[in-house]
């Protein structure tokens, strides 16, 4: 390799030993963090799998269930999401430019919005277990079918909606908290000026994380608070 | 990923377009639209999610083919699961 033009150049010390320059090691990692994403998108898409087959099948127990939901704080939730990933975006592209600054100011922000979401929904589980919607022994949904005021709901196919709803927003928090600890990370390593334009791949694709657990709840979202809210 | 480095301007536009999409998703759930309410629903959802996939992640400006490759057969492979799953159980003859 000594005659390589590689071999004369002056590089990174972040340059892994195994890839020829930077643009390729940066492409591989990227293509690695998309391979994963590829299996969460199959890891949540059975639990989206199970939640459309049972909610065709039970309709209007699901339907109840669902408007027993803060529709409010479920909006506002989704907000914070989508402002979170404009200020990782954000983050991503004071590093381009090598602005340490505006890059530890991004990150704060997105774990500040990363724990509200996670606070949020803490409200709202604090509330549903207030109500006995939590399934177990003490499960007991109040309600009639929607347009239905004289047929009560039916209990088992109620606790099936509440245990995927727990289910799949507990599993999509679980990834939050990891995304929150991870940005912790990064957020500690930019302030020290770790992140440059020639090398910013750890937030580049714990930026990509961050994107797709937003899209999960994108999807979330609409399935599970917005079934049947007609007057 | 590609050193293209998007606009300000973009990424705030993106950032707003989300954010009505949003507000237009939790306004049409009280119009009744029948059947049509889920499909709006997961319409919008959609448009969100290719908008996060192609301007936030990068995807629209990235040199490096396999990324789409890789994005595309995901997707598929989700749809698979999800239409065939349905295909059976929504077709089913239950007393």
């Amino acid at each position: 390799m000594a005659d390589s033009p590689i071999a004369v150049e002056h590089h990174n010390p972040a340059l892994k030993h195994h890839f020829s320059d930077m643009e390729q090691q940066r492409e591989a990692s990227s293509l690695g963090m998309w391979l994963f994403l590829a299996t969460e998108i199959m890891f949540f898409g059975g639990m989206f799998c199970a939640y459309l087959i049972y909610r065709y099948w039970y309709f209007p127990d699901f339907a109840a269930a669902s408007s027993s939901l803060d529709i409010t704080l479920g909006t506002v939730n989704t907000a914070v999401l989508i402002c979170s990933s404009l200020t990782v975006v954000m983050a991503v592209r004071a590093a381009q430019l090598g602005k340490r600054q505006e890059q530890v100011v991004y990150l704060a922000l997105t774990l500040v919005l990363g724990l509200a979401f996670l606070g949020i929904k803490g409200i709202e589980w604090t509330s549903k277990f207030k109500e006995h919607h939590i399934p177990g022994p003490t499960f007991n949904f109040e309600g009639s079918l929607p347009g239905h005021p004289d047929q009560p709901v039916d209990q088992h196919h109620a606790q099936l909606f509440f245990s995927l709803y727990f289910a799949m927003t507990g599993m999509h928090a679980l990834h939050m908290i990891i995304g929150v600890g991870i940005f912790s990370y990064l957020l500690y390593y930019a302030w020290k000026g770790k992140y440059t334009p020639e090398y910013h791949t750890p937030l580049e694709n714990s930026g990509l994380y961050w994107h797709f657990v937003d899209i999960v709840w994108i999807y979330l979202f609409p399935l599970l608070y917005l079934i049947d809210r007609k007057k | 990923m590609s050193e293209h480095v998007v606009s300000a301007k973009t990424n705030i536009a993106v950032w707003l377009t989300l954010l009505v999409l949003t507000g237009v998703t939790a306004g049409v759930a009280f119009i009744d639209l029948g059947p049509f309410n889920t499909v709006v629903a997961l319409v919008i959802a959609t448009l969100k999610a290719l908008l996060v996939v192609l301007i936030f992640m990068h995807v629209k400006y990235t040199s490096e083919k396999l990324v789409k490759a890789v994005v595309l057969s995901a997707v598929f492979f989700l749809l698979l699961l999800l239409g065939l799953s349905l295909a059976d159980y929504t077709t089913r003859l239950l007393m």
